[in-house]
């Protein structure tokens, strides 16, 4: 689907591009640009090109500035730490996001402290690229939405843009960030498109998007939630509720006052995350609002997110572990009108914004 | 540097029943895949599968020198191990559908496959992460002083992961029962060994920690079993702890789903010819006689036109299971 984005500074040199595509336009650009950029990680140089993300990059920048590696993702991150501490500007690329469990303890505890623990005296401008996946079964250990692991340690930077104009910028941005950024994609956006200009553009981290202006409830999408919340809000917008419709883009840092000022309008705040909802995005989310909100202000909050157990492979089984536009137009109608009998968007109407571009098995 | 398996293992004899047994056993593993690749455009088959279409000898070599009171683990590309070992054909094929009659009832799928009846190890989709779960069972196994065996399956890439060294030195000190088999098939996904090792030395790499370690460089079916015979015979006694096998073979598929991919350009097809050429399936039939091996065929399409009967028949799991067996209790 394209994406109405209210864009910083719309530019006369912009087209429709897929998400795929501007991760790579992003990163080659960066790349000519700075001699100190390079890519490497399982896959990026064979001819999938981590579907179609690294393609290319070899034949413009050579193989020392693009290389796959052994299946080592534990010892190919400190590599990076390492080369970024001497200066260098590594984009590590990860076909699945689950694979960085691998990696954990060299972010964690290297890649995110060592700036602080080092007293300043190193840097670690290390950009991990990792993907979220989806459907065809490919289950519990192929789904999963971990950025609220990374959330939670200080020194990291996470963001998990939701479009390919953000995909782009946020990409350029972390490259040129100093510090550890983990870049959540999701499997679903690659073949999204939207309006991305051809030139680079950067905006700072921290800054969340108002997508839809409404004053009867905020719902907040989190990565490819963002798109099934978009489609609940024209499903509302027919039952007359209007709901605002927030991308956070950047989660660590993460924009309350964007979210409070909207929660302060409608009163209502419905957190719909890519991930399981305990101790999770959502869960900061509320929180961070609560906190903020002040003078006695109350507000309803709603989460919603993975069900709490572990990715099912059966498709039988998988549409009841997801939000999709149905659940989550569901939510906010009960929350915006509390007292009357509950609705159901049809069904069919609902499906729409599942991405039907996307086939398995991938 | 090829280091060959001492002749005295190679010369190890099979009976007619063996070839017989074996020869089944090749056979079911690749018509059972073959039939999976023919219904997976249908999109029955929800689940990403990696065939070991070409590579089932790895597992039938080692599965049949195994007692069905050994274990084994298997990988994401485990069908061939988790039918060798005698793993249900139905379960497994219900398991692929997504049905409530799987091996975990439709929630793991085809990367996931397991069957503690008969001892095979739960598989994982994230590489090399089972090959210390293997480990510890086969430490449990010691423990309780059994002389069971753990023959743990991975890939020439799941030797790149950090875990693979720290289990080879685990099971080394503590002389494990269990049998490393690495299945060399030259590719991680698309990216050769060229591009991953400095060397290919991987035996000797494995010795250095104290482990003999065998290469079988051809994919011989009754090499591979004598080999085995003959390695879990030392570990039964207790008399070394963990033996390796680095056994070469070849996916004639792609690394994931049902097609050939030599169009892709990452590989050759002239690479494929000497392992179609040798192809065990075809090598053991021909020892049979026509009758016998008729039989044995007509036998095989029955089960698996049974086991595919009975998965699109067997019903979805409902919505209540999304949420049993988060914890055990
Ligand atoms: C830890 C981890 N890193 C990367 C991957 C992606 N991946 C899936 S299969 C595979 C190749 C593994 O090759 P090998 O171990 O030789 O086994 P084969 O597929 O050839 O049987 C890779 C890299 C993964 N699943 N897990």
């Amino acid at each position: 689907m394209s994406m109405q984005t209210n864009s910083p500074s719309p530019s006369a040199n912009t087209r429709l591009l897929t998400y795929v595509d501007a991760l790579r336009e992003g990163v080659a650009q960066e790349m000519r640009r700075d001699p100190r950029v390079f890519v490497f990680g399982l896959d990026v140089d064979d001819h999938k090109a981590i579907q179609g993300s690294t393609f290319g990059l070899v034949e413009e920048f050579g193989p020392e500035r693009v290389f796959g590696t052994p299946l080592s993702e534990d010892a190919m991150t400190g590599v990076a730490i390492g080369a970024a501490m001497a200066g260098m500007r590594p984009v590590h690329v990860h076909i699945r996001m689950d694979f960085l469990m691998l990696a954990m303890n060299q972010l964690v505890n290297i890649a995110a402290k060592s700036h602080y623990m080092y007293g300043g005296q190193v840097r670690v401008p290390l950009v991990v690229r990792s993907m979220i996946g989806k459907s065809w079964g490919q289950g519990a250990q192929h789904s999963q939405g971990l950025h609220a692991m990374f959330m939670h340690v200080p020194g990291l930077k996470v963001i998990a843009p939701s479009n390919a104009y953000d995909a782009k910028e946020c990409l350029i941005a972390a490259i040129r960030d100093d510090n550890p950024v983990i870049f959540v994609e999701h499997r679903l956006l690659y073949f999204t498109d939207a309006f991305v200009p051809e030139e680079t553009y950067e905006v700072p981290f921290g800054k969340a998007r108002v997508c839809t202006a409404g004053g009867d409830i905020t719902i907040v999408g989190i990565s490819n939630m963002l798109v099934e919340c978009m489609r609940a809000h024209e499903l509302l917008a027919e039952e007359g509720i209007e709901a605002e419709v927030i991308d956070p883009i950047s989660l660590l840092p993460l924009d309350v006052e964007t979210i409070l000022s909207s929660v302060r309008k409608t009163g209502r705040l419905l957190v719909v995350d890519n991930a399981w909802t305990g101790t999770g995005a959502s869960a900061e989310i509320v929180a961070a609002v609560a906190e903020r909100l002040g003078n006695g202000q109350r507000f309803e909050a709603v989460r919603m997110g993975y069900a709490p157990t572990t990715c099912p492979t059966t498709p039988a089984l998988e549409s009841e572990f997801y939000p999709d536009p149905a659940k989550i137009a569901r939510a906010a109608y009960a929350m915006v009108r509390p007292g009357q009998p509950a609705w159901s968007p049809d069904p069919e109407r609902a499906k729409l914004a599942y991405q039907v571009k996307f086939r398995g098995p991938f | 540097m090829t280091k060959r398996a001492p002749n005295s293992v190679v010369a190890a004899v099979a009976s007619a029943a063996d070839i017989e047994r074996i020869y089944r056993s090749l056979r079911l593993i690749r018509r059972a895949e073959e039939e999976v690749a023919r219904i997976y455009p249908s999109n029955k088959i929800k689940s990403p599968v990696h065939l070991s279409i070409g590579q089932e000898a790895v597992a039938v070599g080692v599965c049949d020198a195994l007692r069905p009171d050994d274990v084994v683990s298997p990988t994401y590309r485990g069908h061939a191990a988790f039918l060798a070992k005698g793993g249900e054909l139905k379960a497994m094929m219900a398991e692929l559908y997504g049905k409530a009659t799987g091996v975990t009832g439709g929630k793991g799928g085809s990367m996931h496959l397991i069957d503690m009846s008969h001892n095979v190890l739960g598989a994982s989709a994230v590489v090399g992460t089972t090959i210390p779960v293997a480990l510890g069972y086969a430490l449990a196994l010691k423990r309780m002083g059994t002389d069971r065996v753990v023959a743990a399956f991975f890939g020439d890439g799941a030797t790149e992961e950090g875990v693979f060294a720290e289990s080879l030195n685990f099971a080394a000190l503590h002389k494990l029962p269990i049998l490393f088999v690495c299945e060399n098939n030259f590719y991680a996904i698309h990216t050769p060994i060229t591009k991953r090792w400095a060397t290919e030395r991987l035996c000797e790499r494995v010795e250095t920690y104290g482990i003999p370690a065998h290469q079988i460089d051809d994919g011989d079916v009754l090499k591979i079993r004598a080999i085995t015979a003959n390695s879990i015979a030392q570990i039964r006694r207790g008399e070394r702890g963990p033996i390796f096998l680095e056994c070469r073979t070849y996916r004639w598929r792609e690394h994931v789903g049902p097609n050939e991919d030599f169009d892709a350009g990452y590989r050759a097809r002239t690479d494929l010819a000497p392992w179609v050429e040798d192809d065990q399936v075809a090598k053991l039939g021909a020892k049979l006689s026509d009758s016998l091996r008729a039989k044995i065929d007509a036998s095989v399409e029955r089960e698996i036109s049974d086991a595919v009967a009975f998965a699109e028949a067997s019903d979805f799991p409902g919505p209540g299971a999304l949420r049993t067996d988060v914890y055990a209790n």
